[in-house]
């Protein structure tokens, strides 16, 4: 992807920076201009602890061309401690062991790399956080 | 507005059609179409599509498509809503019949998935690039997400979603435009490979080739088209969060409940007054969340219906009595249209073996990526 389009996101994929609604509380993320929930247009910028917790899983095991030589890997649905609720990979285990209810750790990792001559893509992935519940 | 009646109807089979391309496609449904309401000309076109752009390269298709049905000159504007395309067609095709502009509109959806693309990256351009598909999300693994919780939440198990699958190729089984007309056990379903956890190929609908189309004309001139015309009585359409992780429950498709809830508005009707039905079923969990948010079954009992024949043929409610996605075959622009042509069909009793006998009111359900986009219309027989 052009360099414009990936460093437009990096506040988001590098620094988990959400948004919150000032007026009603609701945590986007990555953050908006917009309210989804309020229409608010007030929204403050928050960072995202390095936790979260597992709420739906899959292991991908017939990927896009791009992440053949990933597979198979698991992503999930994460929510944080902020109400924050995004997508990301989970790794540093079985695909398997990744199940609902599992705490995570986000740590920061390569996600894509475009080819021999593209960017490299950055962001967040779960890892199995060291005390599960 | 004006009442609206679809006349006739063409399509193609569905399948891995390697001897015919995009314009092939469009132009065997739409002449069939045309051909059966018996008219050489139209006042407008729409053609549902997802991405004639990353299957085939082709972008700009609609007036391609009309050049080559030999009607250059007509308007014709192609329509996207991913998966959904074809049913989002249907409905700019209902507003145009309604509103007094046209008076004879083919509406097609068409899709060319078999030209060598990776069909799975090209299926992915449906879901949010910069939060899902960055991640190398698929689209069974969006719809394997949903799976997981939906039988976290009730406890639903593989083997009821198998049921929905070895329910759809039994329909299947009895459509010769099918992909796939043949039947499946729920044993097939289960040694079936992983695709992505919990979801095997056997949940999933299958990359298809194919065309499907029909003519609208205002219901008061409809007699001049054919003696069982098949009127369009309520359209719903809606969006829902892009994001999977944007919604409030993931197992919840919120935009198909709000195109419902329109579409029976509109119609006058309740989902207690529908006797036969297509469905998304792009995957099995797709079909049990889609019956739950049309109200056919309260929400957590979706899992169960197929399983206790709930929605088979001879059951309370026959859902995708074509075989649905997962049996007939998706190529999907083509796919809402197609659907709508299974009800027509079984409004006017020529369903053959697939016949729910006495059918008299039908609907159609269509989305578009994870459900981010969805359409309902309601029809009856007249």
């Amino acid at each position: 992807m052009p360099s414009p389009r990936y460093w437009r996101e990096v506040p988001g994929r590098y620094r988990l920076e959400a948004g919150r609604c000032e007026d009603c509380g609701k945590v986007s993320f990555p953050a908006r201009t917009i309210c989804p929930s309020c229409r608010g247009t007030n929204i403050a910028s928050i960072t995202l602890s390095r936790r979260a917790t597992v709420v739906t899983s899959t292991v991908v095991r017939v990927p896009p061309d791009e992440f053949l030589m990933e597979a198979p890997y698991a992503v999930a649905l994460l929510d944080t401690p902020e109400g924050a609720r995004f997508m990301a990979q989970v790794v540093d285990c079985e695909p398997e062991e990744v199940v609902p209810g599992m705490e995570v750790e986000l740590e920061f990792r390569l996600i894509r790399k475009e080819g021999d001559t593209g960017i490299r893509c950055y962001g967040h992935k779960g890892v199995p956080a060291r005390t599960q519940p | 507005m004006r009442e609206v009646a679809i006349v006739a109807a063409g399509m193609t089979r569905f399948g891995e059609l390697w001897e015919s391309s995009l314009r092939d496609l469009f132009v065997e449904a739409a002449s069939d179409a045309m051909r059966n309401a018996g008219v050489d000309a139209v006042d407008d076109i729409y053609i549902g599509n997802m991405s004639g752009g990353q299957f085939v390269g082709q972008e700009h298709l609609a007036p391609l498509m009309a050049d080559h049905l030999g009607l250059a000159g007509v308007g014709a504007t192609r329509v996207e809503s991913a998966c959904a395309s074809g049913g989002a067609a249907l409905r700019l095709g209902y507003l145009s019949v309604a509103s007094g502009m046209s008076d004879v509109v083919l509406v097609a959806g068409v899709e060319k998935m078999t030209d060598g693309a990776d069909a799975t990256q090209v299926l992915a351009t449906a879901a949010d690039q910069e939060t899902e598909a960055y991640h190398g999300i698929t689209f069974p693994g969006l719809y394997a997400l949903i799976a997981r919780a939906y039988m976290e939440r009730y406890g639903a198990t593989e083997e009821d979603l198998a049921w929905v699958a070895v329910k759809d190729h039994a329909h299947g089984a009895l459509n010769p435009k099918a992909q796939f007309p043949r039947k499946i056990t729920v044993e097939d379903v289960l040694s079936s490979t992983m695709v992505s956890d919990p979801l095997r190929l056997l949940n999933c609908s299958p990359v298809s080739d194919g065309a499907a189309a029909v003519i609208l004309v205002p219901l008061e001139e409809a007699s001049k088209y054919t003696d069982r015309p098949v009127r369009i009585r309520g359209v719903g359409q809606a969006t829902g969060s892009m994001a999977l992780a944007d919604r409030e429950d993931p197992t919840w498709l919120d935009a198909v409940a709000a195109a419902a809830e329109r579409a029976y508005r509109m119609a006058g009707v309740g989902p207690e007054d529908i006797q036969v039905a297509e469905v998304h079923d792009c995957f099995s969990i797709a079909e049990v969340c889609c019956i739950e948010a049309l109200g056919f079954v309260e929400r957590g009992e979706g899992a169960a219906a197929a399983r206790e024949g709930l929605t088979a043929l001879g059951g309370r409610i026959p859902v995708n009595t074509s075989g649905g996605l997962k049996a007939k075959g998706h190529p999907v622009g083509a796919s809402g249209v197609a659907q709508a042509i299974e009800i027509f069909h079984q409004l006017r009793g020529e369903a053959g073996e697939r016949q729910v006998e006495g059918a008299r009111i039908g609907l159609t359900q269509n989305m578009g990526g994870s459900g981010a986009s969805a359409v309902v219309h309601i029809f009856e027989r007249v």
